[in-house]
């Protein structure tokens, strides 16, 4: 093994359920130190990605090694040195917040004279030291998620996967949030490979992969795939959408789509572009905004959907219902 | 952020040994006594039960049996029955708590652990062993009350089988609950499968004599096999009749073949390490 192995190294990594193959050939590094966003449409393969990375799920075929060890063949030197957090809670309600921490102190066999500091200054962390002593099932949904990372992190994970971190949480419990995920990187020097729908948090990740259909479609840093798109982004309010659509491709040869209920395309200097646009559009424009690429082009142009639309349109999703209301909100 | 690059303690995970695996099972059965403790409301419902029993059922059907239980009590035959209900319902409600873990995502956390299925499961079989134990000798607590004396044999011997009760039923408990899914299932095989076992095993009644189908019913189930070894050790030490011991403790026959309480004892033993296996082949395949 080299001195520093990366913190995630994967090589063709297959998954199949039968005939459907849920994962289709994935190659990527991620180097340690590094805060890894994973984003994609649901059924892209994400969670089953994830799942192969944690020892939860067997390749098809195909390696990955995560903290220098083989997800197939080391599973337990791999389980030793990730830490996990997923959407749905694991904590027991019953226990105390200190409880939690030192029941998973001892599965993982910490050793006991660094329990109590280690377990202090996780919790000081999430600024939960205060409440340790209280049941978690009197903690909010924030509080329980602090507890689960301040968990996660107990035992000193080389990688913490985090499962849409800040799913559901106010503004500023996801900024305390990105708070800690930035000191941790810092002071330990961890590795977060991260899942999100929320773009501006995407933003903040130093390198992103977007996946779709069991592939991952583009990966590099948020700043590079913005310029990648290059165009920007035209978004109109029309009278008639369907008649847009076939008017922008007949008269400008532009390719649009429709997303979150408005005509969406990109072109270059978007800006000079509007004025002909109501000029020669024989279609009635209600609203017009033109903006900078942003994450969302990104995944729109890689994925055919927005990110919101693709986490809405997952048939049994479970945070369905709870993402609608929030894009709604933020609308 | 009061943890600076400087100061920060670093935690190491050992790689798994037999030491890290008795960590672990000691951990998820110390989670389940912290639990069990937190919980007073639960224990006192648990306690309810055998009461009812014991002093309602007990005193309230005196009058019909006096007759023929040969002047003793009631509540003095039901007692070693009692004990063993006592048992068999709160170590299949402390078996169940692996489907609450396991709906409530805390099973989760347990079986991402770099430790064993074997040992997750083998601490919840301890700590629900226990559990249902302590509820037993709760209800020995009271022996005094039903005309049962304190004997250290007695006493030594009662805790022994409830031990070995509590153990064998949390085996069996946990078998149901790593093959099923749903808490409302769990349920479902206390209603179809358990309450009947507890009614045919005589724990309510004597053995002998009992028509062809119940006394049949009765040798098949393996709970009999602790109620006729616990009624013997209780009726060892009151005084009766011989004619009223005979008829109320006639002990459990094959073919007209008395077995001993050492094979009886054995028996229900093998039938929970036999169990307990199946049980942790079962979750180290599926979970």
């Amino acid at each position: 093994m080299s001195p520093s192995p990366p913190a995630i190294e994967v090589t063709d990594l297959v998954k199949s359920y039968g005939d459907v193959e849920a994962v289709r050939g994935v190659s990527f590094t991620v180097p340690r130190g590094e805060v890894f966003g994973f984003l994609g449409p649901n059924g892209a393969g994400k969670s089953t990605t994830i799942n192969m990375l944690c020892t939860l799920a067997r390749p098809t075929s195909g390696a990955a090694r995560v903290g220098g060890f083989d997800v197939a063949g080391q599973r337990d030197d791999v389980r030793r040195h990730i830490g996990l957090d997923f959407q749905d809670p694991t904590l027991d309600g019953h226990l105390t917040a200190e409880q939690n921490l030192r029941v998973h102190a001892e599965l993982y066999g910490i050793d006991r004279a660094v329990i109590g500091e280690r377990m202090r200054q996780m919790l000081e962390m999430v600024e939960l030291w205060d409440r340790r002593d209280r049941p978690v099932m009197t903690f909010s949904g924030g509080m329980r998620r602090r507890l689960e990372i301040a968990r996660g992190l107990l035992h000193s994970p080389r990688v913490l996967f985090l499962d849409e971190p800040t799913i559901g949480l106010d503004p500023q419990t996801r900024a305390s949030i990105w708070s800690y995920i930035r000191a941790l990187q810092e002071t330990e020097g961890t590795t977060i490979f991260m899942t999100t729908h929320y773009m501006d948090e995407a933003e903040l990740c130093d390198r992103i992969a977007i996946m779709d259909r069991g592939e991952i479609v583009v990966l590099d840093t948020p700043e590079a795939l913005k310029a990648g798109v290059g165009s920007d982004r035209v978004v109109l309010g029309t009278a008639d959408d369907a008649a847009a659509l076939v008017a922008l491709r007949e008269r400008f040869g532009i390719d649009a789509t429709v997303a979150e209920g408005a005509v969406t395309f990109h072109v270059e200097a978007g800006e000079a572009f509007v004025p002909r646009l109501f000029a020669e559009l024989d279609v009635a424009i209600t609203s017009v905004a033109v903006s900078r690429p942003t994450l969302d082009d990104v995944f729109l142009r890689h994925t055919g959907s927005t990110i919101r639309d693709a986490e809405t349109a997952g048939a049994g999703d479970q945070n369905r219902l709870m993402m609608r209301a929030l894009a709604g909100s933020r609308r | 952020m009061s943890a600076t690059v400087a100061d920060v303690v670093a935690a190491r995970v050992p790689e798994r040994s037999w030491r890290s695996e008795a960590r672990a099972v000691k951990t998820v059965c110390h989670r389940d006594l912290i639990r069990f403790v937190g919980n007073r409301a639960q224990i006192m419902m648990w306690l309810i039960q055998p009461l009812l029993f014991l002093f309602v059922l007990g005193s309230g059907l005196q009058s019909l049996s006096a007759a023929s239980t040969g002047g003793v009590d009631l509540k003095t035959f039901i007692f070693p029955g009692v004990l063993c209900i006592t048992v068999v319902f709160s170590a299949m409600l402390s078996a169940a708590s692996l489907v609450w873990d396991r709906e409530l995502g805390f099973l989760r956390e347990l079986t991402i652990a770099p430790v064993s299925r074997t040992s997750i499961l083998l601490g919840k079989c301890l700590g629900g062993a226990t559990i249902a134990a302590t509820q037993g000798v709760v209800v020995l607590a009271l022996a005094g009350l039903v005309g049962v004396p304190y004997d250290p044999v007695l006493v030594l011997g009662a805790v022994g089988l409830l031990l070995l009760l509590s153990f064998t039923v949390t085996s069996f408990g946990l078998l149901v609950a790593v093959q099923i899914k749903q808490a409302q299932t769990f349920t479902a095989v206390m209603q179809l499968f358990v309450i009947p076992m507890y009614f045919v095993s005589g724990a309510l009644y004597p053995v002998s004599g009992l028509p062809t189908w119940l006394g049949v019913l009765n040798r098949l189930d393996p709970l009999t096999y602790a109620v006729d070894p616990m009624r013997r050790l209780v009726f060892n030490h009151i005084t009766i009749s011989d004619e009223a011991r005979r008829r109320l403790d006639p002990g459990v026959t094959w073919f007209g073949w008395h077995l001993p309480a050492g094979l009886e004892v054995a028996m229900v033993l093998v039938l929970g390490l036999a169990v307990l296996g199946v049980a942790v082949w079962k979750f180290a395949r599926t979970e």
